[in-house]
């Protein structure tokens, strides 16, 4: 089970990262969203990795997940879903005003420098 | 006394929704409460920073849970001192905002200030790794809606970046808290610092890598050379007053460094050494020297601030990456002098718009008010480039002296001194052209007309400077007692113990834990 966990890390990690470097906002965030999936396993999995154990005491049962890392991804699962919803607006505004979706700068940033007066 | 630690998080968390459901759309309510706001952090944060002043150390347990299991907030001297820093900074750029009428150039701009000034706070206050990462979370979107206040497809394409890079700085620093947590099992700063010396120098792997990991993340924040890519853009099209405000949110980042990489992982400490100590002063001097040629290719003036942002962050990581006590007193030092600077300089940049079709170093046509705005222009450009007789030329000597003690102490002085002549240089040419060459250009029909700037924009840009000047006036109080900080800082055990040993809900349970 460790090696799925750990090569499902591993492989959402990869493919996010190879999106992130694209130039276009659509690849970019789909790559961003890969990358917060990856590191959500990947904090559950710090809490060591327990099958069908409990997280919350029990009487006369012995083993126990850790708890924690599971707020922890709660936490974060919440944030990085908000952060989603307003990278998607704020790139679909800035696409519908431009009419161009690469999220590099523009050459001379969109405003080249005026020639008159130099 | 006992809760007024938690009032600079909780008041303005409680004021922005205040504010959205009951002042939507009255821009004067809302305006009067965002003042009172500050006024009253003003207020506490001054109070608590006075009872921290001695060397006290405040830790408030929310909900009474003893830590490591529930979340505290501390206030020693220097976060105390940053809050401070960061009402007052508040101050004068909510001023600026409603004189010059930036914050009704879109809604909601006084709610959302309010979540940022949560959020900076919140990064200050806490004593628990996780909840650093939720207040950076609080101040990023918060930050994010500030950015493209007022919007414009500028604004909202380097919106558009400053999201992303930030996105995924906020996914490097959950792999780095996931990896730590897999390591010593908490994320509480002061039980870390007490745990990460248990570990085995001999299997020492994982913690040296979330120890990196950390640092990256941290440098993101504060805009470390090569990691600054962010900056340029999103604080030359944030609206000014916005950018003025960010000049403290750089220094969330050097304030994280310091206080991890003093508390949780010292300079000292055997699993993690050589690590750090090796790439940062180079990075440092790296981004320094980038940030003021910044200032001199810059195109346009509110990029050529944006990079003396860079050089200025260059030069307080350049102080702290020397990890001694008198090193981190004049980082300590800078990182108030820099904020100050940095946020009256954009301020400023607004203040030149008024009457020119564009930024860009070119001359145009004279307009009324410009000789003010110009004398301004001079005095926060003797700031920022670190001239006689103001702040910035008293933390640069500081730095030079503390670099004494450098293994890389030439290439210091010399990156320090030689990019210091080249930013200068950098803001005399720009002055220059922008403010002097104006009265040999002929007006046209067709140049605009503006008003002068409101009386209001002048009084915070003054206010600010003034500071400044009190900075360099009390330059021999302040850094004493940046120096007690930083002895403060290299000696954690108050703080530990202060966050350990004060009993709460489930104080027995740490026995059993350990």
């Amino acid at each position: 089970m460790e090696l799925l966990v750990a090569s499902a890390i591993g492989i959402l990690t990869a493919a996010g990262l190879y999106l992130v470097l694209r130039l276009r906002t659509f690849p970019v965030i789909m790559g961003v969203s890969l990358l917060t999936y990856a590191v959500n396993v990947f904090l559950f999995a710090s809490g060591r990795l327990t099958v069908g154990a409990s997280p919350i005491l029990i009487k006369g049962v012995e083993t126990y997940t850790d708890p924690l890392p599971q707020a922890l991804v709660l936490t974060a699962i919440v944030i990085s879903f908000g952060m989603t919803a307003v990278i998607v607006m704020i790139a679909l505004g800035a696409y519908l005003g431009s009419d161009d979706d690469h999220v590099d700068d523009m050459a001379d940033h969109g405003d080249p420098m005026p020639e008159d007066a130099q | 006394m006992t809760h007024w630690i938690i009032l600079p998080v909780v008041l303005p968390a409680i004021l922005a929704p205040f504010i959205v459901l009951s002042a939507r759309y009255h821009i004067g309510i809302q305006r009067v409460l965002s003042v009172a706001g500050i006024l009253a952090l003003i207020a506490v944060t001054a109070g608590i920073a006075w009872v921290t002043s001695d060397g006290t150390v405040i830790s408030y347990r929310l909900g009474d849970w003893a830590a490591p299991f529930g979340i505290v907030v501390v206030g020693d001297r220097l976060s105390t001192m940053m809050v401070l820093l960061t009402s007052v900074l508040a101050l004068f750029v909510m001023l600026y905002s409603i004189g010059s009428g930036w914050d009704d150039r879109g809604r909601h701009f006084h709610a959302l200030f309010q979540f940022q000034l949560m959020g900076i706070m919140g990064a200050f206050l806490t004593g628990d790794l996780f909840n650093l990462f939720v207040f950076f979370e609080v101040l990023l979107i918060a930050s994010y809606g500030l950015m493209i206040h007022a919007g414009g497809n500028a604004r909202l394409r380097a919106g558009v970046q400053y999201v992303l890079y930030n996105l995924l700085g906020s996914t490097l620093f959950l792999f780095a808290l996931g990896a730590i947590y897999a390591e010593t099992g908490t994320l509480n700063m002061a039980d870390l610092a007490q745990r990460v010396t248990l570990i085995d120098p001999a299997a020492s792997v994982g913690i040296r890598i979330a120890s990196v990991l950390l640092l990256l993340v941290f440098a993101i924040k504060a805009a470390l050379v090569p990691l600054h890519f962010w900056l340029p853009s999103s604080y030359a099209e944030a609206p000014p007053p916005v950018a003025a405000l960010f000049a403290i949110m750089t220094k969330v980042g050097a304030y994280a460094i310091i206080r991890v990489y003093t508390m949780i992982f010292p300079p000292d400490l055997e699993v993690t050494a050589g690590l750090h100590g090796l790439w940062l002063l180079p990075a440092a001097l790296l981004s320094l020297a980038l940030g003021m040629v910044g200032v001199l290719a810059a195109r346009k003036l509110d990029r050529l601030v944006a990079f003396a942002v860079i050089g200025s962050m260059g030069m307080v990581m350049v102080a702290i990456s020397m990890f001694t006590p008198v090193s981190i007193a004049a980082a300590l030092y800078y990182i108030v002098h820099s904020t100050l600077a940095a946020a009256a300089l954009f301020l400023i940049v607004d203040l030149t718009r008024a009457g020119r079709d564009s930024l860009h170093l070119q001359a145009r046509p004279p307009v009324s008010g410009a000789a003010l705005t110009a004398a301004l222009y001079f005095t926060g450009a003797i700031a920022m480039t670190g001239l006689p007789p103001l702040s910035g030329f008293v933390g640069k000597l500081m730095i030079l002296d503390a670099a004494v003690a450098s293994p890389l102490m030439v290439w210091t002085w010399a990156i320090v001194l030689s990019a210091s002549l080249i930013s200068v240089v950098g803001f005399a040419r720009a002055g220059s052209t922008v403010f002097w060459k104006s009265v040999s250009v002929e007006r046209t029909e067709t140049d605009p007309v503006a008003p002068r700037p409101a009386a209001l924009s002048y009084v915070a840009v003054g206010g600010l400077l003034a500071l400044l000047v009190a900075h360099t006036v009390f330059a021999g109080q302040v850094h004493k007692y940046m120096g007690e900080m930083a002895t403060q800082l290299f000696a954690p055990d108050r703080y530990v113990s202060s966050v350990l040993d004060t009993p709460g809900k489930l104080s027995g349970a740490k026995e059993e834990a350990h």
